[in-house]
C-alpha cells in the first residue's frame, strides 16, 4: 500500500460546492435494481431495517430517498464494489431506498459489528427528499450493548430526549425499526461534520453563527 | 409565512407541476401565491442577508435549509442545529464504485435508445476536487435532467410538454485519476412547477456525488449561464450568498464545444476536506476492479 504524494495543498481550502434538493423526480434516475439489498433477503445473518419518514405535520413524506453506509457483521469497513449491479453474494456496505407512497423505507443488510473493541455498532445514514435543500446525515445505532451506548461519543453528548432518535427498536423478527422525523417534538438528531463547525446549516439564522 | 391550510396544500399539490397552459385559466388548485409575492419574499431574505454581510455575519456557503419561498423546505427542515460530530470509522471511507457497478456508454445520454434525442446537444465536463484541491478520483457521479422541452420521465410529471422516445435523461461516470468526469446530453428545458403561481423553474442538470469520505456525499444542480429565472426560483435562491450562487452555474467553454457537434460546459465540484490520510490504491476500490 503506496501512500499517495501529497499533492501541494491549496493555500485557502477550496469552499464547497453548494448542495441542492433531489426535487420530486429523482425516482426514474437513483433507484436500481437491488439498491435496498444490502444482500439477498432470507440470507443467513439477513435482517430487515425499516421505517417511516415523516414531516413536521406529522405526516409521512412519499418521496424521499435513504442511502445506508455500514460495516459488516464483523464491523469490518468493506471496500468492495458492486452496489450498482449487485451479484448476489458481494456485501459492499452501501444500499439506496426509496421511500414508499406511505414513507416507508426497508433494506435488508445485516447487524454492523462495532467498528472497535468496545465501540457502539451503528449504521450512517444520508437523507433527501424533495423540499430538504441539502442531505442530512445521522445514524442508527443498534438498541443492544447499552454500555457501549452509553460510552459513544455522539450519544453522550446528547441528552437523554434526543439521543433516542438515534437508536433503532429491535422488533420480534429480530430486524430493526427507525423512523426519521424531519421536524417536531421528536426530530431526529441530524449531524454537522464540518471542521469549525461555525455555520448553523440547519436554521440559516445568521444570529447563531460564530463569525470567527 | 404563509398559513399553514397553504403549506398543506402545497405540500400535497406540488407532486405535479402546473398543468394549466394557458394564462389567465388557472386550475382550481393553483398556488395561492403569485411570482409577485415570492419575489417580494426572496427580497426580502436577500436584503436582510446583506445587512447581516454587512456587519459581523460570515457569508453562507450552503442552501439555507428552512426557506420559506420554497414552500415544501417549511416541514421539512430540521428546527434544530445540526449537532456537530467528528466522523467515525465508517463516516470516513465512501462506499467504492467500480466499472462493474457502469458502463463506459452511460455517460452518454444521447445514445440510450434508437434514435437521437431532439434539442441542442451538450458536452457538460469537469473535475471532481476535494476541500484540499485533490483529485476525487473512481467515484460514482450520477445525474439526471429533464428533456428539451422541460419534462421528465416520472409519473408525476404531468406537465404537458413532449416526452422524448430517444431521451430519458439519466447517466452515470466512474471520475476519472485526476477526478474528472464528461457526459454527452442535451440541454434540459425550463419546466414549471406548483411553489406558487407561474413558478418556472431554470433549466438545471441534478448531479449526484460521492467523495472519499462519507460525510463528503453530496447531491446538487448545475445550472446554465445567464438564465433569466435565476432571481425569480426559490430553490436556486435558497442559497443566499451570489458567490454561492454562482458556484452551481457552469461555464461555457469554447474549447470544450466540438466541432458540428455540441456546445461545451465546464463545471467543476469541490467536495468537502478529506479527514483520513488517503492512499492511492483506495482511488479505484479494489485493485482487481480495475482492467
Amino acid at each position: 500500500m503506496s501512500t499517495l504524494t501529497p499533492t501541494p495543498l491549496t493555500p485557502t481550502p477550496l469552499t464547497p460546492t453548494p448542495g441542492q434538493t433531489v426535487g420530486p423526480f429523482y425516482g426514474y434516475a437513483l433507484p436500481f435494481s437491488k439498491d435496498n439489498e444490502l444482500l439477498a433477503p432470507g440470507s443467513p445473518g439477513s435482517i430487515r431495517l425499516q421505517g417511516t419518514v415523516y414531516d413536521g405535520a406529522g405526516h409521512a413524506i412519499p418521496d424521499a430517498i435513504l442511502e445506508i453506509w455500514q460495516p459488516d457483521a464483523g464491523g469490518n469497513i468493506v471496500r468492495r464494489t458492486g452496489s450498482l449491479v449487485r451479484d448476489g453474494y458481494t456485501f459492499t456496505g452501501w444500499g439506496r431506498a426509496a421511500v414508499g407512497n406511505t414513507g416507508v423505507y426497508t433494506f435488508t443488510t445485516v447487524n454492523p459489528g462495532p467498528t472497535k473493541p468496545g465501540g457502539a455498532a451503528f449504521i450512517s445514514v444520508a437523507v433527501f427528499a424533495r423540499g430538504l435543500m441539502n442531505r442530512l446525515f445521522t445514524r442508527i445505532y443498534l438498541p443492544e450493548n447499552e454500555e457501549a451506548l452509553a460510552n459513544d461519543p455522539l450519544l453522550s453528548s446528547l441528552d437523554p430526549e434526543r439521543r433516542r432518535t438515534l437508536i433503532a427498536r429491535r422488533d420480534p423478527d429480530g430486524g430493526l425499526s427507525w423512523d426519521i422525523r424531519l421536524q417536531g417534538g421528536d426530530e431526529t438528531v441530524f449531524l454537522d461534520f464540518q471542521q469549525d463547525g461555525s455555520l448553523d446549516l440547519a436554521t440559516g439564522d445568521l444570529a447563531t453563527e460564530n463569525p470567527a | 409565512m404563509p398559513q399553514d391550510q397553504t403549506v398543506q396544500q402545497l405540500e400535497s399539490d406540488e407532486l405535479v407541476p402546473a398543468a394549466e397552459p394557458h394564462a389567465g385559466h388557472a386550475s382550481s388548485d393553483a398556488a395561492a401565491h403569485t411570482q409577485a409575492d415570492l419575489s417580494a419574499e426572496i427580497g426580502a431574505l436577500s436584503a436582510a442577508y446583506a445587512r447581516a454581510l454587512a456587519g459581523v455575519a460570515a457569508p453562507e456557503t450552503q442552501p439555507r435549509l428552512d426557506y420559506a419561498p420554497y414552500r415544501s423546505s417549511i416541514l421539512r427542515h430540521p428546527t434544530k442545529s445540526l449537532h456537530h460530530a467528528d466522523p467515525e470509522t465508517i463516516e470516513l471511507y465512501s462506499p467504492a464504485f467500480g466499472h462493474q457497478d457502469v458502463h463506459a456508454l452511460e455517460a452518454d445520454l444521447t445514445i440510450q435508445h434508437n434514435g437521437e434525442p431532439v434539442g441542442e446537444r451538450i458536452i457538460v465536463a469537469g473535475k471532481v476536487l476535494d476541500g484540499d484541491g485533490r483529485p476525487v478520483a473512481g467515484q460514482l457521479v450520477e445525474i439526471w435532467q429533464a428533456n428539451a422541452a422541460g419534462r421528465y420521465i416520472h409519473k408525476r410529471d404531468q406537465h404537458p410538454a413532449p416526452l422524448d422516445p430517444n431521451f430519458t435523461g439519466v447517466g452515470r461516470c466512474i471520475t476519472g485519476p485526476d477526478g474528472s468526469y464528461r457526459f454527452t446530453t442535451i440541454k434540459p428545458g425550463a419546466y414549471p412547477w406548483k411553489n406558487h403561481l407561474n413558478a418556472w423553474r431554470p433549466a438545471h442538470i441534478h448531479f449526484s456525488m460521492f467523495g472519499t469520505e462519507f460525510t463528503q456525499r453530496i447531491v446538487t444542480q448545475m445550472y446554465f449561464p445567464g438564465d433569466q429565472l435565476f432571481p425569480l426560483d426559490p430553490i436556486y435562491q435558497s442559497i443566499v450568498d451570489q458567490d454561492a450562487r454562482d458556484r452551481l452555474v457552469a461555464r461555457y467553454d469554447h474549447e470544450l464545444t466540438g466541432p458540428e457537434w455540441a456546445l461545451g460546459y465546464t463545471w467543476d465540484i469541490i467536495l468537502s476536506g478529506s479527514r483520513r490520510t488517503w492512499t492511492e490504491n483506495e482511488a479505484f476500490g479494489d485493485a482487481g476492479d480495475e482492467e
